[in-house]
C-alpha cells in the first residue's frame, strides 16, 4: 500500500481493471454504471487505515468496517426514511460462526468460522482476535473508551483457548457486551503481519496498519491518496457475509457541497455520501436521483441550559425556554424537515422509545407564565454558544431562538466557537452557560444515552446536570438485560425526571442523508459511515 | 565566482534571518490560538484520561521552551512532524500537495499572462477604443466576482449544463491513475512518463479551474500593463525614439514594451503569492487536493505540525519567488545591477 505507484496498482487490481482501461476511458459514464465498480463521493477526508491509531477521524472508520470483521455483526432492517438500516435487537455472526454466553453471563464463548482467512490465505485464529482485542483495550484515546463501554477493560479478559475457540471473561454481566463486539472499534487483524511489522516502540504497528490494512474483511484497500482518493477491492475469499455485488470501489474525497451535488445529479458518480439537508429536500423531487434521509439511532439535537448558570438553576426558567422554542419554523429551517421532530409528545410516558417526543412545544403564554413564576422574571442575559463546525444546522436555530427568547425577556447573544475549541469548552470545561448539542450513542438504548449525557460528570453532560436519583437509576439499568423487570420502570423513571428538569431540551432527531443514482442497497448505519459491502447496482 | 552566483548566494544568506524568524512565529502563533488538540483528536467519546494520554503522546504535556527544542531539533534533521488532520508525515504531504497547487496557479498565471499582457498593450496603444472598453469590463468582472463564485458558475455552464468540462474531481478523474511521481506537476510526470492519455486527462481536468483562477488574476496584470504601457508610451525617451524615426515596432516593444515591464513582474510576483495562498476556495470547489484548503484544515483544528510546515515551506518558496523576480529585473533592465 505505501507503494501506489501505477505499475503496482496495476499488479494489484490484476489484469482485468488493466485491460478494461483502454476502451473504458472513452466512455466513462457508461463504464461506471457497469456491474464492476461504484464511485462514492464524500466530502470528509480519510486520515488513516487504522482506527486504532490517536487521531484517527471519523470518516476513517469505513475502513473498519470495509476491510476488517469483527466476531459478531447486527442484522438488517427495513428503515424508516427509506432503504435498510442495522437492526440493533439482532446480533449476526460475521468471523465467529457461534458462541454460547454462560449462565452466570461472566464467561462468552465464540468459535471461530473454520474456513476464514485472512487477505494473505492464513486461516482466522483466535490467536488474531486475543491480539486484537488486546490492542483495542491497551491503545488509549476512544477505541479504548468504546471498549470498556461493553466491560472490556484489560487483555487478561481475552483468551485463546484453542485455534478456533476465543473466551471472554467479564467482570460483570452486560448487555452492552455482546453489541459492542459488533461496533467498528473490536476489528480482527491479521496479527502475524501486524507483529512482523512491529517494533519495539510500537509494539502494536500503529505505523504499519495505519497505511496497509491487514485484515480479512469484504475490501482490500488497493489504493489510498490521502485527500483525494481510497480505492476497495473485493475480497472473494470473504466469509463474513454474502459476497458484495460491486468488486471495486472508489470514494472520492470532493469538499464542496455544490460539486457533490452536480455530480450525483448528473449521474456520473452513483453515491453522494451524508449530503446536506438543503440537498437532500431538492434532489429527493428530482427523478433518477434516490434519497435516504435516516433519522439517526439515539441521538438528538438539544439546546442545553448549564446548571452553572444561576437562572438556570431555576426550574420554571428552563421549562420557560422549552416552551418558547418555536420547534417547527426550527425544523423547517436548520433541518428542511429531514429527521424527526422531537416536541409536542405525549405527557405520560407509556413505553420505553426512545429518542421520543418531550412533552413541550411552542407556547408563549405557558413561557411566560413560567418566566413570571421564575425568580427572573424581569429576564436576564445570556450567551447562547454554538459551534463553526456545526454551523449550518446551528446557526439558523440560535438565531430563531433568539428571537423566541427575547419574547419572554431572555436576552441571547449568539456566541460562535471555532470548531477546534467546542469541545474543550462545551464537553470537557462544560462552560457554556447556554448552548446546542448533538450527542448520539453508538449503543442503541436509552440508558446507555442516559449514561453519557445525564450522568454528572460524564463527557456530554455539558449541562453539568447532577440528579442523585438519576445516577442511582442509570448504574442500576445499564447493564441489565432488556427483558429484566426492572428494566422498563427505570427508563420510564428516567424520562419522566429528564423532562421535568430538562438538563437537555430535545429539538430533533437529526438524519444521515444519502443520495444515489443508479446503485441501490445503501444501509444505514449507527456509526454513520459508509458501509459498501451491501451496495448493489439499481436494478429499475 | 562570477557575479551572478556571488549575487544569489548573498540573497540566500539573507534569506536565513527570515526562515529563522518564521519558525520562530510560526510556532508561538500556532500555540497562541485557542484550541486544544488533544481534545479534539481524542475523539467524540473520550474522557479526561485519554485525552490525557493524546497530549502526552503529542507532546503537548511539556514546558512551551522544551516543545520549541524538540521542534528546532525535528527541523534540523528535516523532519517537519505528522499531521493530525491527513495522518500523514508534513513532508509528504507537502510533496503531494504544494505541487499541486503551483502547477494549477502556474498554469493559470501562464494563461492569464497570455490574455492580460497583449490585452493591456493593446488598451494601451489605442485608449478610448473597444479594446480598452472590453479590457476595462474583463477587469471589473474578474475582481468583482469572487473565485468561488466563478467555479461554481463554470461548472454548472460546463459541466452540469453543457457536458463538455470533466467532473470536476479533482486533479484526474477516477479512471486514470497518477503518473509516477517524479516532480509532482501531473502534466510534467506525464510527459516524462510518454503517457499521453494521462497528460490529456489532467490537462482536462485543468482547464476549469485554472480558468476561474485566470479570470481573477488577470485584472491585476493587465491593469498594471495597461497603465505602465501608457506611461512608457508619453515619456520623453519614446517621444525620442519617434523623433528619431525609429519603426513603431521597435519603439512599442524594444523601448516601451521592455520599461513597462518592470511593475508588471512586480505585479506578477505578487500575483503569484497571494493567488498561492488564496485559491483554497477553487481548491474546495474542484477538490483540487492543494495546499490552501491543507492549510485552512489544519488552522480550523489548531493540528500545529502542518500549519507550521505549511508556513515554513510558503516563507522557503516566497525566498525562491523574490530571487526569481529580482533576476528577472536584472534582465529587463540593465541599470539594475547584479550586485
Amino acid at each position: 500500500m505505501t507503494d501506489t505507484s501505477r505499475r503496482n496498482f496495476l499488479k494489484l487490481t490484476g489484469g482485468t481493471v488493466g485491460a478494461a482501461m483502454l476502451p473504458f476511458l472513452k466512455t466513462m459514464p457508461a463504464q461506471a454504471q457497469s456491474n464492476s465498480r461504484i464511485v462514492v463521493v464524500s466530502g470528509q477526508t480519510i486520515n488513516s487505515l487504522d482506527l486504532h491509531r490517536t487521531g484517527t477521524n471519523r470518516a476513517s472508520y469505513q475502513v473498519a468496517v470495509n476491510c476488517y470483521d469483527r466476531l459478531v455483526s447486527f442484522g438488517t432492517k427495513e428503515a424508516p426514511g427509506g432503504g435498510f438500516s442495522y437492526d440493533y435487537s439482532v446480533i449476526e455472526p460475521e468471523l465467529a460462526e457461534s458462541w454460547t454466553i454462560s449462565d452466570d453471563g461472566l464467561t462468552m464463548t465464540f468459535k471461530i468460522k473454520s474456513d476464514a482467512t485472512f487477505w494473505d490465505g492464513r486461516k482466522v485464529t483466535a490467536m488474531d482476535v486475543k491480539w486484537s482485542f488486546d490492542r483495542a483495550v491497551s491503545a488509549g484515546g476512544f477505541p479504548t473508551v468504546q471498549m470498556k463501554a461493553g466491560g472490556l477493560e484489560r487483555p487478561e479478559q481475552f483468551e485463546a483457548v484453542d485455534e478456533e475457540t476465543f473466551v471472554i471473561k467479564l467482570d460483570k454481566p452486560s448487555k452492552l457486551t455482546l453489541p459492542d463486539l459488533a461496533v467498528p472499534v473490536p476489528f480482527i487483524i491479521n496479527a502475524e503481519i501486524a507483529k512482523a511489522n512491529a517494533t519495539d516502540d510500537d509494539p502494536w504497528a500503529m505505523e504499519y496498519l495505519h497505511t496497509t490494512p491487514a485484515g480479512s474483511g469484504a475490501f482490500k484497500v488497493v489504493r489510498w491518496d490521502q485527500g483525494q482518493q481510497l480505492v476497495y477491492e473485493r475480497n472473494d475469499a470473504w466469509t463474513g457475509g454474502a459476497l458484495p455485488s460491486f468488486e471495486q470501489v472508489i470514494v472520492r474525497e470532493v469538499p464542496s457541497p455544490a460539486t457533490r451535488r452536480a455530480l450525483i445529479e448528473r449521474g456520473d458518480v452513483q453515491m453522494s455520501f451524508n449530503i446536506p439537508n438543503k440537498d437532500a429536500s431538492e434532489l429527493d423531487t428530482m427523478d433518477g436521483v434516490d434519497v435516504y434521509s435516516t433519522p439517526i439511532e439515539n441521538c438528538i439535537h438539544c439546546l442545553c441550559p448549564n446548571f452553572s448558570f444561576e437562572p438556570f438553576q431555576d426550574a420554571n426558567v428552563r421549562k420557560a425556554l422549552a416552551y418558547a422554542i418555536p420547534y417547527e419554523a426550527i425544523f423547517q429551517t436548520a433541518a428542511y424537515g429531514r429527521g424527526a421532530p422531537m416536541w409536542g409528545g405525549e405527557a405520560e410516558i407509556n413505553d420505553i422509545a426512545w429518542p421520543r417526543k418531550s412533552p413541550y412545544m411552542t407556547d408563549m403564554a405557558k413561557a411566560k407564565e413560567h418566566m413570571a413564576a421564575s425568580g427572573f422574571a424581569s429576564g436576564f442575559e445570556v450567551p447562547l454558544s454554538i459551534s463553526l463546525g456545526l454551523a449550518d444546522w446551528m446557526e439558523p436555530t440560535a438565531l430563531l431562538m433568539q428571537e423566541a427568547f427575547a419574547e419572554i425577556g431572555i436576552k441571547a447573544e449568539v456566541e460562535k466557537i471555532p470548531g477546534a475549541n467546542w469541545r474543550s469548552a462545551a464537553l470537557v470545561e462544560k462552560r457554556l452557560p447556554l448552548h446546542l448539542e448533538n450527542f448520539g450513542g453508538w449503543l442503541n438504548t436509552p440508558d446507555y444515552y442516559f449514561f453519557w449525557a445525564y450522568k454528572n460528570g460524564h463527557l456530554f453532560n455539558s449541562s453539568n446536570y447532577l440528579n442523585e436519583e438519576i445516577e442511582q437509576l442509570v448504574d442500576n439499568t445499564l447493564h441489565i438485560p432488556m427483558d429484566d423487570p426492572a428494566y422498563a420502570p427505570n427508563i420510564k423513571r428516567m424520562f419522566e425526571i429528564a423532562f421535568e428538569d430538562l438538563p437537555r431540551i430535545p429539538l430533533w432527531q437529526p438524519a444521515l442523508n444519502v443520495a444515489m443514482n443508479g446503485a441501490a442497497g445503501y444501509e444505514f448505519w449507527f456509526h454513520r459511515q459508509l458501509d459498501v459491502r451491501p451496495l448493489t447496482i439499481a436494478t429499475s | 565566482m562570477n557575479a551572478r552566483s556571488r549575487m544569489i548566494l548573498g540573497r540566500v544568506a539573507q534569506a536565513i534571518p527570515v526562515i529563522m524568524g518564521v519558525v520562530v512565529i510560526s510556532f508561538l502563533l500556532t500555540r497562541a490560538l485557542p484550541g486544544d488538540p488533544a481534545a479534539y483528536f481524542a475523539g467524540p467519546a473520550a474522557d479526561e484520561a485519554s485525552i490525557a494520554e493524546i497530549r502526552e503522546a503529542l507532546g503537548l504535556d511539556k514546558p512551551l521552551i522544551q516543545q520549541f527544542f524538540f521542534y528546532v531539533g525535528d527541523l534540523a534533521t528535516g523532519d517537519l512532524g505528522t499531521s493530525l488532520t491527513t495522518g500523514q508525515t508534513v513532508m509528504s504531504d507537502l510533496a503531494a500537495r504544494l505541487p499541486a497547487s503551483l502547477e494549477l496557479t502556474l498554469v493559470a498565471l501562464i494563461l492569464s499572462c497570455a490574455i492580460a499582457i497583449p490585452l493591456g498593450v493593446l488598451a494601451a496603444t489605442r485608449p478610448g477604443t473597444w479594446v480598452d472598453h472590453l479590457c476595462r469590463v474583463l477587469v471589473t468582472a474578474g475582481v468583482s466576482m469572487p473565485t468561488f463564485f466563478t467555479g461554481i458558475v463554470l461548472i454548472y455552464v460546463f459541466y452540469y449544463l453543457a457536458g463538455i468540462a470533466p467532473s470536476p474531481l479533482g486533479r484526474l478523474d477516477f479512471i486514470y491513475l497518477s503518473p509516477p511521481h517524479i516532480t509532482g506537476f501531473y502534466l510534467i510526470d506525464a510527459t516524462i512518463a510518454g503517457d499521453w492519455e494521462t497528460w490529456f486527462g489532467a490537462l482536462k481536468q485543468l482547464v476549469l479551474p485554472a480558468t476561474t483562477l485566470a479570470l481573477f488574476t488577470l485584472a491585476p496584470i493587465a491593469r498594471m500593463t495597461r497603465a505602465a504601457m501608457l506611461s512608457a508610451l508619453s515619456s520623453d525617451f519614446i517621444r525620442t525614439a519617434r523623433a528619431a524615426g525609429l519603426g513603431s515596432r521597435k519603439v512599442l516593444f524594444g523601448y516601451a514594451f521592455r520599461n513597462a515591464l518592470l511593475p508588471v513582474v512586480t505585479t506578477l510576483g505578487m500575483v503569484f503569492s497571494f493567488t498561492l495562498g488564496a485559491n483554497v476556495l477553487v481548491e474546495k470547489v474542484f477538490a483540487w487536493p492543494g495546499i490552501g484548503s491543507y492549510a485552512v484544515e489544519a488552522l480550523v483544528v489548531s493540528d500545529y505540525a502542518a500549519v507550521q510546515g505549511f508556513v515554513l515551506a510558503m516563507a522557503l518558496l516566497f525566498v525562491v519567488l523574490n530571487l526569481i523576480i529580482d533576476i528577472a529585473y536584472a534582465l529587463i533592465d540593465p541599470r539594475i545591477g547584479l550586485n
